[in-house]
């Protein structure tokens, strides 16, 4: 929001799931994602807000964070914006940090460390309405004199208790720059930061931060030295020295941190809380039963069934009025530009159809996002990833998994979207790879054309269900190996340990859910949207350029006994036979002719890269039976029974033999032929570089299994 | 001695000793697992891993895998933190 960069900035930072986004939510009066889950907030939120007395600020929402010691990118961020390393970024003026008033000791242990960056600082305590109920007593005035006299509040954001307290307690931070009081380090600590410090100056000309001192000497990953350009021969030996220095003061290094803050911590807040030990028995008495080893199991499928049959089957109809509703517009708008053919296919084929086609996900988004909503605001996603970890885990994706690729199923684009409550960057960037190979709703024509066409009529409805089962599991038999590989192998992240706090149960609310809801499709549609829209009218261009008006007139000069609607229907497949598009796959068709695909299968596998359902309604085209044929349509199953090879050593023998058609489905299954999903693939990692790497490698795979299937059918029918 | 994943479900124990250089055991530092410290075992998945382990007030979920550098005396039945340090 650069509007707001007049404004001082403040940033809001503490331990995940403490109610940072409700408060930013309750103070500026911009509403944004909230979750029951450790570190969802990955996006940069900001917002105005007014602190009184003419004092307005900008404040920032920042991920979730345990210790400085920045183990995730997640956590990189806030401590690059807080020493104000962010390029196009300020540094903030004043802290705010949101604990959990449950668990103050805990929370105040990130408090501790940002003491050292130097800011001005203010303490929330906040969830203050559970406090109160596990009878906790907080003396926040005597925490705040132990602290040096910064503002500490006592707040319920979720009750929306305290939030004026809170802009007072901004206003006062700025005013007065009030700083939390610097732990004392032991002086053979401070005589080792001191060493670093010396070194660093000569080094790099730089007079770094007490706190980058710190992150040197107690951090076993390199970033401070990174973002200091200080190179590794130079720091080695250094740091050792500091590293041997604070060992014979009997510490170990790697420890020492931590230990040193908690003890601190403790005394700190000697006297300043009392009462509460009816802590959390609810929740562990509810864990009893969701956790149970029999129950626990049975009540999780019964969850994920219904979420899974809530996306796949209450989606179905508002997907179904979305496209009555395209269908509908294209009736209006059709026959009003008749007199322009070219406007006539681009409004209706073109734009129409392109709004359509991003449109047609919105259901599903909006239902998944609902549910994956009360999951995490329960408190019931934590224990839903503790239950399913072990089945992912061997294969480097983690219990968080299950949801994206159990949505995969449905369709993969809130599959994709879903992998956000994977804070893991190294797991969330494999399952985003494996959700495309879930076998989404979408292939399912095409599983019922083939097996409904040639699979039942020649072995029986057996083996029909038989094949239509195996096409579901084959992209799931592809997806397993394919991410153990790549976080074993490709992935250069470093993965972060599965510790995963299971919080205290909650009763989800509405306003919240829904939100988050809102805001995910809001997300889809500006960024994903406009993409899809962009490749329907592509290739829309691809299958009507160059178009020959003559053909028409041609077809009906040849057969001067045809109805006007066979000779549309035969224009139709000439024109897509002459297009671009008709040119490109008769061109590539060699290509595919090792899978026993013609040009006509070439066609409609091109033109599906879209959306892989396209290709029934042109094998309709181009079989000239039009582009409303659907799966279930017998004169389309005719038309391509009776297909035969006209050129070639197969000349005579049908196109559709079993190996082609088993081919053409393991195609489908695992080929990577849908723009949506490489759109959203590519907003999800971050840029195009993993959905190129996706859809290169999918469509490869297709490309590999498919010969591999008709080349070993064929020699064995 | 024994490793924390070798509690039986609902036994207590007092951590002796961690690997402060792994990832794992610097994450359970900063949540304030630290040695001395009281534990709980809460339960084990169903499938056997990972397991719920309660400390400090709160409860989190640890794989055994990463769990095994962690070792604890067992405690018979001591219950969970005196409020005091509970803070
Ligand atoms: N009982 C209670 N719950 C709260 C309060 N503030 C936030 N929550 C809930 O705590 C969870 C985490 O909140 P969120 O704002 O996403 O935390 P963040 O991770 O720090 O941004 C959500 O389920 C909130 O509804 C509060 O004051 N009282
Ligand atoms: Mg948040």
């Amino acid at each position: 929001m650069s509007s707001l960069r007049h404004l001082p900035m403040v940033a809001l930072v503490g331990n995940p799931n403490t109610g940072k986004s409700t408060l930013f939510n309750a103070l500026t009066g911009l509403r944004q994602r909230v979750g029951n889950y450790p570190g969802v907030t990955v996006a940069r939120k900001s917002g105005q807000c007014d602190c009184g007395e003419g004092v307005k600020v900008e404040l920032i929402d920042l991920p979730g964070l345990y210790s400085l010691s920045a183990a995730s990118p997640d956590e990189q961020i806030v401590i690059d914006v807080l020493s104000g390393h962010v390029a196009q970024e300020r540094r903030p003026e004043a802290i705010v940090v949101v604990a959990d008033a449950t668990n103050l000791l805990r929370n105040l242990f990130i408090a501790s460390q940002l003491a050292e960056l130097g800011l001005p600082m203010a303490i929330v305590l906040n969830q203050a309405d559970v406090a109160e109920k596990q009878g906790l007593k907080i003396d926040t005035d005597l925490l705040s004199k132990r602290l040096g006299g910064i503002p500490v509040v006592l707040t319920s954001a979720w009750k929306g208790e305290g939030i004026s307290q809170v802009r007072k307690a901004i206003a006062t931070v700025l005013k007065q720059k009030t700083l939390m009081t610097q732990m004392v380090w032991p002086v053979e600590l401070k005589e080792a930061f001191g060493k670093i410090a010396e070194k660093v100056q000569t080094d790099t000309r730089q007079t770094p931060l007490v706190a980058s001192l710190q992150r040197l000497l107690f951090d076993t990953a390199p970033n401070a030295a990174e973002r200091l350009h200080w190179p590794i021969h130079q720091r080695e030996g250094v740091i050792r020295e500091a590293r041997d220095q604070v060992r014979r003061a009997g510490y170990n290094p790697l420890a020492a941190e931590p230990l040193i803050h908690y003890a601190h911590l403790r005394k700190i807040l000697d006297g300043v809380v009392s009462g509460g030990l009816a802590r959390a028995l609810r929740s562990a008495a509810v864990d009893r039963i969701l956790l149970h080893r029999v129950a626990g199991p049975f009540i999780f499928t019964s969850i994920m069934l219904g979420l899974f049959a809530s996306v796949f089957w209450l989606a179905k109809f508002p997907m179904e009025w979305i496209q009555a509703g395209v269908d509908a517009l294209k009736g209006v708008a059709a026959p009003a530009l008749v007199q322009y053919p070219m406007l006539q296919s681009l409004i209706a084929d073109g734009v129409i159809a392109g709004v359509g086609a991003f449109l047609v996900f919105l259901p599903q988004i909006l239902i998944l996002f609902f549910f994956i909503g009360i999951l995490e605001d329960s408190g019931y996603m934590a224990r839903a990833a503790f239950i399913m970890d072990r089945l992912f885990s061997w294969c480097g994706l983690n219990g968080k998994s299950f949801v994206p690729l159990l949505s995969g199923f449905a369709c993969a684009i809130p599959g994709l979207l879903s992998t956000r409550t994977i804070e893991d960057p190294k797991a969330r960037l494999a399952t985003a790879f494996a959700v495309p190979f879930m076998s989404c709703s979408a292939r399912f024509p095409v599983y019922a054309l083939m097996c409904a066409a040639f699979i039942g009529p020649l072995y029986g409805p057996g083996w029909e269900s038989i094949v239509m089962v195996g096409m579901h599991l084959i992209g799931l038999l592809f997806a397993v190996p394919t991410a153990f590989v790549l976080t074993r192998f490709v992935l250069r992240i470093r993965p972060q340990p599965f510790v995963l706090e299971l919080p205290r149960y909650q009763l989800p609310k509405p306003r919240d859910v829904l939100w988050r809801m809102w805001q995910n499709a809001a997300e889809f549609i500006s960024k994903a949207g406009t993409v899809i829209f962009a490749i329907t009218i592509i290739v829309w261009a691809l299958c009507y350029f160059p178009q020959n008006t003559q053909l028409a007139d041609k077809i009906r000069a040849e057969n001067p006994t045809l109805s006007a609607n066979e000779v549309q229907l035969r224009a139709q497949a000439a024109g897509i036979e002459q297009s671009w598009m008709g040119r490109f796959g008769k061109a590539v068709q060699p290509i595919f002719d090792p899978c026993g695909f013609d040009w006509k299968i070439t066609v409609g596998v091109l033109a599906s890269f879209p959306a892989r359902e396209v290709i029934v309604s042109t094998l309709g085209i181009t079989y000239s039976i039009g582009q409303d044929a659907e799966a279930d349509s017998q004169d389309l199953r005719q038309a391509m029974q009776q297909a035969k090879w006209t050129e070639g050593e197969r000349v005579g023998k049908p196109i559709f033999s079993l190996a082609a058609v088993l081919a053409l489905m393991v195609f489908f299954a695992l080929c990577s032929q849908c723009g949506p999903t490489i759109a959203t693939l590519a907003q999800e990692s971050g840029g195009w570089k993993w959905a190129a790497a996706s859809f290169f490698y999918m469509t490869f795979l297709a490309w590999v299994m498919a010969v591999i299937v008709y080349q070993v059918v064929i020699r064995l029918t | 001695m024994t490793p924390l994943s070798q509690l039986l479900p609902g036994q207590y124990g007092k951590l002796v000793s961690l690997s402060p250089e792994r990832a794992v055991d610097q994450r359970l530092m900063a949540l304030g697992l630290l040695p001395g410290m009281v534990l709980k075992l809460v339960r084990r998945a169903p499938l056997g891993d990972p397991i719920a382990v309660e400390f400090g007030g709160q409860t989190v979920s640890l794989r055994m895998a990463e769990a095994e550098s962690l070792w604890v005396d067992v405690a018979a039945d001591c219950p969970i933190q005196k409020p005091k340090s509970t803070l």
